[in-house]
């Protein structure tokens, strides 16, 4: 518990404190991953395998959360050239 | 406590040690067959028939200078030949070279682990080993090896997906996942799984082909387009590191393909009672036997066909390999719910 | 014991690599702390009996998500270093505050329940059988009570594979 806890927590620090995109992605996955480990903490420790259903969910999701975000990021690297959200600051060009 | 501690510890070292010294002696095989397809002799000075070449390379590989390029990052660089070895090692943890034996008045079975997810483990940690070529391709700082790591990576990933729905068809039959039972599924069934899926045969060997970057699928290392590929900067033990894990995923692949599609430990024609007298030969032998083989088939195809070109693999890979291993696999499962 | 001290070491290393992933300057190190950390969660799982999942997390993330991560960021070429630019309107005191107002939170929330534990969730572990083979137990659950949810997920996974095949081309 207190694993996944510290996990989320470096995870929400990632994304609220580095800039570049990619690593915001990669905490984001961190969290998720915190979000397993307590699922299947407690499926283990209710000797109940719905949580590690749940965890299958949960890696399905940041499967495509990953596919489509990295897409979204190489495109928008061809057109701007950065991979910094502080310049991610136009709804449209 | 020897039941626990001594005895894997012992077969894992017995297991390193043979795989170790089978890689070795792979290259060796390979330069041989390699040289008589083309009627040469191949090594033949260090021992009789050349038979001490792998300890001649071996101790050469060990006393070159070992460079490390200027604008190379040292870490991954160091990293990298590691991350390529150890999943091409660890996958031998599950892999049955036979049942159990009788030795100095214990039964000990000829695996190190039997875990009920075997093959997944197997999928799984080869996978990893996609790292190493990355990383060596990305630390090098250097175009060739740059471009090689990026179509190795994508090579390994597509060819990725067609095996592993072919392993899936496999488990479909045998039931299990655990690479003994699926041994034992073979026993049960009187049949080599290589008899009724013959096409996921073939979709894993051309696979296994691609995934150990073998010809006719050696894009990431083709000499001629990118002077060596994703290790052309790497140099004494490190390169050697390269060669020994490429060397150990055959074998990994074709001991892989021996347990799930030619019956593993069990002797030819299981179902065969004429043929009884096959079973003097213990299966470890067997195992061997049909693994030499496969191995024999790897370095026959390099030495016959030519290379792919790049787009022609990939058309291979997603066009022809895939489509075909979900359709075997969508009949695998209907026949499977006919019978059943 | 020997459980206990494998689950501290593991969440040490686990944490570890987090932290250098959320830190390291550089991308590329960046992702290689990001798939420690994932084989060190995979052995996790195993630990906490579930082994089917900690195959699928070593496949699916150590060895689909990661290397897509690896990908781009060797196309994303970088020409400078992404922290180099600083806009003064970024607010990462505030996030960092944030953050840690949310560990402080989850802490003391952590500290109440270990301090008294639920008594409903003690009873249903004493009560539940123990799992056995949960490759087929988890298949079970996956194709009966949760088939839904799992073709939902499917159509998710077709749908984003789709929607990252329409962003990444050039031109359609």
């Amino acid at each position: 518990m207190l694993l996944s806890t510290a996990l989320f927590i470096i995870g929400v620090i990632g994304v609220m404190v580095r800039r570049n995109i990619i690593i915001i992605f990669m905490s984001i996955e961190l969290i998720l991953n915190a979000v397993n480990i307590n699922l299947i903490a407690f499926s283990a420790q209710l000797h109940n395998v719905v949580g590690q259903v749940f965890a299958i969910f949960v890696i399905a999701v940041a499967a495509a959360e990953a596919a489509v975000g990295l897409g979204i990021i190489l495109a928008f690297y061809r057109n701007k050239e950065t991979v910094n959200i502080d310049e991610m600051n136009l709804m449209r060009w | 406590m020897i039941d626990h501690l001594v005895i894997p510890l012992l077969k894992i070292l017995i297991v390193l040690n043979a795989t170790l010294i089978g890689v070795t002696y792979m290259v060796l095989l390979e330069r041989k067959v390699i040289a008589w397809t083309q009627s040469r002799l191949g090594p033949m000075r260090v021992g009789p028939y050349g038979i001490l070449q792998p300890i001649a390379d071996a101790v050469k590989l060990m006393i070159k200078e070992d460079i490390t390029p200027v604008r190379a990052d040292k870490w991954v660089f160091t990293a990298a030949p590691i991350i390529s070895m150890v999943p091409a090692l660890i996958v031998y943890a599950v892999i049955p070279f036979g049942d159990t034996a009788r030795l100095f008045g214990r039964d000990i079975t000829l695996y190190i682990a039997d875990i009920n997810v075997g093959l997944l483990y197997i999928v799984s940690v080869a996978s990893v080993g996609v790292y190493g070529i990355i990383l060596a391709g990305y630390s090098s700082n250097s175009k060739y090896p740059l471009l090689a790591s990026l179509r190795a990576s994508a090579q390994l990933i597509s060819y990725e997906v067609a095996v592993t729905l072919t392993l899936v068809s496999v488990i479909l039959v045998a039931g299990s996942l655990s690479m003994v039972q699926i041994v034992r599924a073979q026993e049960s069934g009187h049949v080599w799984f290589g008899f009724i899926q013959p096409l996921a045969f073939a979709i894993f060997f051309i696979g296994g082909l691609a995934e150990t970057n073998r010809a006719p699928f050696d894009m990431p290392e083709a000499e001629q387009e990118l002077t060596g590929g994703f290790h052309t900067e790497y140099s004494g033990m490190r390169f050697a590191l390269f060669f020994l894990a490429e060397y150990a995923n055959m074998i990994v692949v074709s001991s892989v393909a021996t347990t799930l599609f030619l019956g593993g430990w069990l002797r030819p024609f299981p179902n065969v009672a004429a043929l009884g007298f096959l079973g003097i030969i213990p299966g470890w032998t067997w195992f061997l036997i049909k693994s030499f083989v496969f191995l024999y088939v790897f370095v026959w195809v390099r030495a016959t066909l030519p290379r792919y070109r790049y787009d022609q693999l990939m058309r291979i890979g997603w066009k022809v390999l895939i489509p075909l291993a979900i359709i075997n696999l969508v009949v695998t499962g209907i026949v499977k719910v006919m019978l059943l | 014991m020997t459980e206990a001290i494998a689950f501290y070491a593991l969440s040490f290393f686990i944490l570890l690599f987090a932290v250098l992933v959320v830190t390291t300057k550089d991308t590329v190190h960046s992702v290689l702390f990001l798939v420690l950390d994932f084989l060190f969660v995979a052995a996790l799982y195993v630990l906490l009996g579930a082994q089917f999942l900690a195959a699928i997390q070593v496949l699916v993330y150590a060895g689909g998500i990661v290397v897509l991560y690896l990908f781009v960021v060797m196309l994303v070429n970088l020409k400078r270093p992404p922290e180099a630019h600083q806009d003064p309107h970024r607010r990462s005191r505030l996030g960092f505050g944030l953050s840690i107002a949310a560990l402080v939170e989850l802490g003391a929330i952590a500290t109440y329940s270990y301090v008294s534990p639920a008594p409903a969730l003690t009873a249903a572990a004493a009560a539940a059988p123990p799992m056995s083979g949960n490759t087929e137990e988890v298949g079970w659950m996956l194709y009966t009570s949760y088939l839904i949810p799992f073709e939902i997920a499917s159509m998710l996974l077709l749908v984003a594979m789709i929607g990252a095949i329409v962003l990444a081309k050039r031109e359609l």
